[in-house]
This record gives structure tokens, C-alpha cells and sequence, in this order.
């Protein structure tokens, strides 16, 4: 029986190595073709570059004329941080209603949003596309950052199910020491929140990072309102991948840096909201 | 089960109480029915009823935004409306002009402006008739005071009542129109495109743009044609490709999250982040950077060739490219469904696994009797909104393979196409508005089917509590 074990635990060792490898890779060589100092999307024959420099990072901040790296990276945090304000104060509106307030229209509101989410996201952007244009403000961040936060209260379930678990007998405690709705929401519902909020924020936070879909359509070629996801995209277009390529991938580690250390941060509060709370331990 | 007893006791009694005071309630029609005149005056003149009261404040709110909603619907809107039977008639022209002695160009309709805003029109329309409505009900609220013999509440009174028995209006007035302009309009819009002919030849303002009734969706939706057989083609592989991309990533992702957690495995910590560092890089960074290491001459195919090997083409052709992105996917779904799974895991009851030992069950036998079904009882909601994300994973394929290779008999669209890329690539390259409409509705259809079908076997099963 321990022999057998034994067998069972190396082999399980030796699959995890292998797996390891098998992630870890990819973003290994992310990172060398990074500070690989031949130019080029295509390998000459060989996989470890002969030279190495930090050339490709600097580039990305020097030659900005045709890709100017920075003024993305600031347009990326501009949106995303007015973005994950403004979401995060209609999620929790949203969820907190909800959660915790009973009248009429509740029910058929939820169902309303349960309908409207199940359509694709991007069907409404060709429509939103068109009226912004309509009030003139095509391909500018502000349409993107009303874009990003406008449907926030869709994504209120998370919050929701965070508010669900708080005790109700607080609230009842609260509002016989004669603490009105309001009160209750932000001296006692608020404060016992933080992990959801965190997550919220964070999330938030990070789409505009990541999303391409959505600003490509607003951007059209508007390069100077580009976002990070649109700028590395049209760095290997075909125009421009010989000589863009080793900065796409300086471009994408500076980038992956920030977004990583956050997700990992929120690691277990993006597990609890995806489980909804079914994970005890 | 008492619990569900005693809630439905409890709604009865509530049910028998709202009828009791039926008159009390304040509902639009009550206030109808059982107002006095100046509650009904208060249809037509916003307000009347809550300045007759002495609610000078609120009254002329009220009265405010009614003239506001008018003034909009009549200055800008009546305009757009009335031509939304045709969507416009006049396409911009040249004209002669004799006092300038030259051509000017005369501005004539737009189909897409004259939809856009009467959707507007229509909206500020209902807005205003709900505020009507809402002062109808406000000054009937005032009346039933009064006739208790209390005073009609300041106007202090009312905006100190927004932060606390009315609180919901305020909290959720700013998201729902946020929800409003940017989901719901722009959704209605889209379906309403759907019976038009906004096509690549239809583009406004050179161009008009008309009603043409069901024909995009007998064209879409016909085996025959080019679009129908589009449509089918990717409707099928964007469903094998949904039902592989989330069970084998959720398979294999258990399998990953049960051998990190195997109970002597040691370094449990490190072989969870080795897979968390994978994910936390943006999806769009890896994706493009595996499309370049797979592409002709990449990384992969230059490895191959140096160990001898026949260089592989990864991404030109269907069978290989399909099975590229569902393989390219799993390295990205694997570690999200290992971090989900990890902590379900731990909850399953210790005692299942140790009285299956003692009936001889081997590990595999375990994993189908016992681990199998009890994920599958707590995560199905988990895997249907993978299941959904996944009919509509722009990512996953846009950046791998763009959707090619591309097919002469298809309608603008590749065989690795799902109907969101290919829905992507009609609207944005080419301008296919009306068909673009069409595939979106029917992916809505499949995915509010999907949903509420397992949703309701969900709920039965529940029923049954096989796990609780």
C-alpha cells in the first residue's frame, strides 16, 4: 500500500512538473523575446537570441510618432480609473436595492437586467458607436469611459450575493436606533463590505486593460485616444510587425506587470465571487 | 421545507392585507379611480394636484418637467418620428443655385438619424407619460393624507423620504440610466436594424436605408443561400467549439486542481501560482503572442525543423486551426477552472471517498461516482455561464486566427468563425448592419434558451436535494 502511494505521488510530481513547464513557458519567452536584440517577428533558424537589450522598452517611450506607448498607457489609466469610480458606485446602488430594499417594480427591474444580459455585449456597441457620433463624441475617451461604466448595474449579481449573506438582523437593529435607510447602507452594510468592494474595484479597474472589442469600434483610427489593447494589436499588423515585434512584447510585459500583481492580489476574492459563496473553507 | 411554507403563508397574509386596502395602496389606477379632481386634473397638467395641496415645490417640478418633455418631443422629436414609416425619402443632391452661380449640395434624409432619434423621441415620451403618471399618484398619496387629517408633507419632508423609505428611487435612478442609454436603446436599435436593409449598399447619408420587413431573417435563417449556409456553418462550430472549450477545461481543470490538492503532495502554494501566472497575463497578450509563435515560420515550426521534423501549419487549415484554438484555449481556461474548482473540492465530505475505499473503489471509480456528480451539483451555474461565454469568446479566436481560414462559399467568414466574430467582422469591415442584427438576435434566442432550460432542470433537481 505505501509503495504504491509512493509510485502515485511521484508520478503526480512528475505531471505537475511537466504542466508547469507547459504554462510557465509561453511567458518565459515572452519576456526573453522582450530584450531580444534581433529585430523581427520570424526566428532565423534559432530560438535563443544571440543579442540582448533593454532597446525595446526604451523604444517604446522614445520613438512615439507612429505608436506613442505612453499617451496609451495614461489614456488606459484616465478611463479605467474614472470607469471603476463610477462602476462602482452603480454596482453597489444596484445590489444594495436589491439586496435589501423591497418595493414594486423589484422583481420585474431584476428581470429586466437577467434579459437585457443575456444579449450579446457587443450588439449594442455598433449602436452606441452611432450615437455618440450623433452627439459628436466619436473615438473620444470620454465615450469609452461612459461605454464602460454605463452598463455597470448589469453585473450587480456578485455584490448582490456578498449583500445577501449579511445578517438582515443588523439592519433591523440599526433602524430601531433610529437610523434611516440611507444611514444603514453606509454605516453598516458599507463598512462589513470591503472584500466585495475591493473586487469590484479591481475589476473594474482592469477591463479597459484588457478589452479590445469594445474600443476598437469607438477608436476606429484615432491613434492618439488609442488604449493599450488597440495600440499592441497594431503593432503586428502586418506593416508594422518587422520592426514593432520585440517592442509589442516589451509593450506587453510592461503591461502584464500591473495586471498580474492586481489579479493576484484579488485571487480569492475573484474565487469567492465566481462560487457565490459555496466555498466554506 | 417549513421554510418554504412559512414564506408562502406569509405572502398570502400580504396578498390578503394589499387587498384590504386596496383603495389605500397607491397605484396609478387607484389614484384613477378613487382620486378627487385635482388628483385627476394632475393627468393632464403635471403637478396640479400637488400645488392645489400647497406642494408648491414639488408642483412645479412636476409641472417643469413636463413642459421640458413636451418641448423635447415637439422642438426635435415630431420631426424624426414622422418620417420612421420610411426612414426618409430625400437623398442628399446637387443643386443649382442661381444667386451663388455654383452647386451646392442640399441635405436630404438619414435613415440612421431618423431612427436613432425616434427611438430617442420615443423614450423621452415614455419618461415624461411615467412622470405624469408619477404625479398622479403623488398628489392622490397627498389626498389620502389630508383625508386622515394629516398635514401634506414638505417639501423637506420629500427629499428627506429619498434617503430613506424611498431610498431605492435614488439609489437606482443614476444606473438604470446608465442602463438605459447604453444597453437597453442601443439593444432596440439593434433589433429594430434587424428588419431593415442597412447593408454595405445601404449606407447613409449617400444612401437610404428602408423597412424590408422578415427578408434578413429568411435570408439568414434559409439552407440554400450563401448567408444560410453561413450561418449554419458557424452556428455548428460555434456550438462544438462552446461544448469542447468549457468541458474539457472544466475536465481537465479538476483533474490539475485535484492532483495539486492530493492530500501528501507537498508545495502546494508554488504549483498554484506556477498556473495563476499564466492567467493573470492579459488574455489578449498571450493569445496574440501563441498566433505569432504558431504562425508559419514562428517559434514552434523553427523548433520542429531543427529536431528534423516537417514544419506544421498551425493556423491555415480547418482541421488544424480548429483544433489549435480549443488546445490554445485549454492552457488558458485550465488555471481559471483549477482556481474554481480548488475550494469545492475541499468541501466534499471526507467520509464519501473513505466508505468508497472500503467497498474497493479505485481512484477512478471515486472520481466518477462521487467527485464528478457532486461538481456538477454545485457548479452548474458556473458552467453554463462558461458554457455562454464561451458561444461568445471574441478573443479566444479573433486574435488566434482572425476566424480564418477563410472559405470561398461563406458569406465573409471563416471556418474557425463563431457567430460573434463573424458578427464583429460584418459590422465593422463591411457594414452588413441588418444581418450583423440578425445573428445577434438568434444569439440571444440560443443563449436565453440554454440558460433557462438548465436553470429550470437546476431548480427541479435541487428539489430532490441530492447534496444537502
Amino acid at each position: 500500500m505505501k509503495t504504491r502511494n509512493i509510485i502515485t505521488n511521484t508520478l503526480v510530481y512528475f505531471v505537475l512538473a511537466v504542466l508547469s513547464v507547459i504554462w510557465l513557458l509561453p511567458i518565459a519567452y515572452l519576456v526573453m523575446t522582450s530584450f531580444r536584440g534581433e529585430s523581427g517577428a520570424w526566428l532565423d533558424g534559432y530560438v535563443i537570441p544571440k543579442e540582448w537589450t533593454f532597446g525595446n522598452y526604451t523604444k517604446l517611450f522614445t520613438d512615439t510618432t507612429l505608436f506613442n506607448y505612453p499617451r496609451w498607457m495614461l489614456n488606459t489609466v484616465v478611463v479605467a480609473i474614472c470607469s471603476c469610480v463610477i462602476s462602482t458606485f452603480f454596482v453597489l446602488f444596484t445590489a444594495y436595492s436589491f439586496s435589501r430594499l423591497r418595493f414594486r417594480m423589484r422583481r420585474p427591474l431584476m428581470n429586466v437586467v437577467l434579459v437585457l444580459g443575456m444579449f450579446p455585449g457587443f450588439m449594442s456597441v455598433i449602436a452606441i458607436y452611432h450615437l455618440i457620433k450623433l452627439i459628436g463624441l466619436e473615438q473620444s475617451l470620454i465615450a469609452l469611459i461612459l461605454i464602460y461604466s454605463g452598463g455597470a448595474a448589469l453585473t450587480y449579481y456578485i455584490m448582490k450575493g456578498f449583500f445577501d449573506t449579511i445578517p438582515r438582523e443588523l439592519d433591523e437593529a440599526a433602524y430601531l436606533d433610529g437610523y434611516t435607510k440611507w444611514q444603514i447602507f453606509i454605516k453598516i452594510t458599507l463598512p462589513l463590505s470591503r472584500p466585495v468592494i475591493t473586487y469590484t474595484v479591481l475589476t473594474t479597474f482592469i477591463a479597459p486593460f484588457v478589452d479590445f472589442i469594445i474600443a476598437s469600434v469607438i477608436m476606429k483610427d484615432n491613434y492618439n485616444n488609442f488604449t493599450i489593447a488597440l495600440g499592441l494589436f497594431r503593432m503586428l499588423e502586418r506593416e508594422n510587425v518587422f520592426r514593432w515585434y520585440t517592442a509589442f512584447c516589451a509593450g506587453a510585459v510592461l503591461i502584464s506587470i500591473p495586471i498580474a500583481a492586481l489579479f493576484l492580489i484579488m485571487q480569492k476574492n475573484y474565487v469567492e465571487g465566481i462560487t457565490g459563496g459555496s466555498v466554506k473553507g | 421545507m417549513t421554510k418554504q411554507q412559512n414564506t408562502g403563508v406569509k405572502k398570502n397574509a400580504r396578498k390578503i392585507k394589499a387587498h384590504a386596502n386596496n383603495k389605500e395602496s397607491i397605484t396609478s389606477l387607484n389614484a384613477l379611480v378613487h382620486g378627487n379632481a385635482r388628483t385627476r386634473l394632475s393627468l393632464v397638467i403635471s403637478g396640479f394636484g400637488n400645488i392645489m395641496y400647497g406642494q408648491i415645490i414639488k408642483g412645479l417640478l412636476f409641472l417643469g418637467f413636463q413642459f421640458s418633455v413636451l418641448f423635447i418631443f415637439i422642438s426635435f422629436g415630431m420631426e424624426y418620428v414622422s418620417k420612421i414609416n420610411t426612414l426618409g425619402t430625400e437623398t442628399m443632391r446637387s443643386e443649382y443655385n442661381d444667386a451663388l452661380d455654383i452647386f451646392v449640395n442640399v441635405p436630404g434624409d438619414n435613415s440612421l438619424k431618423i431612427l436613432l432619434y425616434s427611438i430617442f423621441a420615443v423614450a423621452i415620451l415614455v419618461v415624461g407619460i411615467t412622470l405624469q403618471l408619477a404625479s398622479v399618484k403623488s398628489s392622490y398619496a397627498t389626498q389620502l393624507d389630508v383625508k386622515r387629517g394629516k398635514q401634506p408633507n414638505s417639501f423637506a419632508a420629500d427629499l428627506r423620504s429619498m434617503l430613506d423609505k424611498n431610498l431605492h428611487t435614488t439609489l437606482l435612478t443614476p444606473p438604470f440610466l446608465g442602463v438605459a442609454a447604453f444597453t437597453l436603446l442601443p439593444i432596440i436599435f439593434m433589433i429594430l436594424l434587424a428588419f431593415t436593409n442597412f447593408d454595405r449598399d445601404h449606407q447613409p447619408p449617400g444612401n437610404l436605408f428602408t423597412w424590408v420587413g422578415l427578408q434578413n431573417f429568411i435570408d439568414v435563417l434559409n439552407f440554400g443561400g450563401t448567408k444560410g449556409n453561413t450561418f449554419f456553418g458557424v452556428l455548428g462550430w460555434t456550438l462544438v467549439w462552446a461544448v469542447f472549450a468549457t468541458f474539457l477545461n472544466y475536465l481537465f481543470g479538476m483533474v490539475v486542481a485535484l492532483m495539486i490538492n492530493k492530500k501528501d503532495i507537498r508545495l502546494k502554494g508554488l504549483w498554484r501560482t506556477c498556473f495563476v501566472i499564466a492567467i493573470a497575463v492579459p488574455g489578449f497578450v498571450t493569445l496574440l503572442f501563441m498566433r505569432q509563435m504558431l504562425s508559419e515560420m514562428g517559434t514552434v515550426n523553427v523548433i520542429l525543423q531543427s529536431w528534423g521534423f516537417e514544419p506544421v501549419n498551425f493556423l491555415r487549415n480547418t482541421m488544424n486551426a480548429r483544433l489549435t484554438v480549443i488546445v490554445v484555449n485549454l492552457w488558458i481556461g485550465i488555471p481559471y477552472t483549477m482556481l474554481i474548482t480548488s475550494g469545492i473540492l475541499m468541501n466534499i465530505p471526507k467520509d464519501l471517498y473513505e466508505a468508497s475505499k472500503i467497498d474497493g473503489a479505485g481512484p477512478l471509480r471515486q472520481f466518477r461516482s462521487i467527485t464528478l456528480p457532486y461538481m456538477l451539483a454545485v457548479t452548474t451555474p458556473y458552467l453554463i455561464t462558461q458554457f455562454i461565454g464561451n458561444l461568445n469568446n471574441f478573443n479566444a479566436i479573433f486574435f488566434l486566427t482572425q476566424g480564418g481560414p477563410p472559405v470561398t462559399d461563406y458569406y465573409n467568414a471563416g471556418k474557425t468563425d463563431l457567430l460573434i466574430t463573424w458578427l464583429y467582422r460584418l459590422t465593422v469591415s463591411f457594414g452588413d448592419y441588418n444581418i450583423a442584427s440578425v445573428i445577434g438576435i438568434v444569439t440571444f434566442v440560443i443563449c436565453a434558451s440554454i440558460s433557462l432550460i438548465t436553470f429550470n432542470i437546476l431548480a427541479s433537481a435541487k428539489k430532490e436535494e441530492t447534496f444537502s
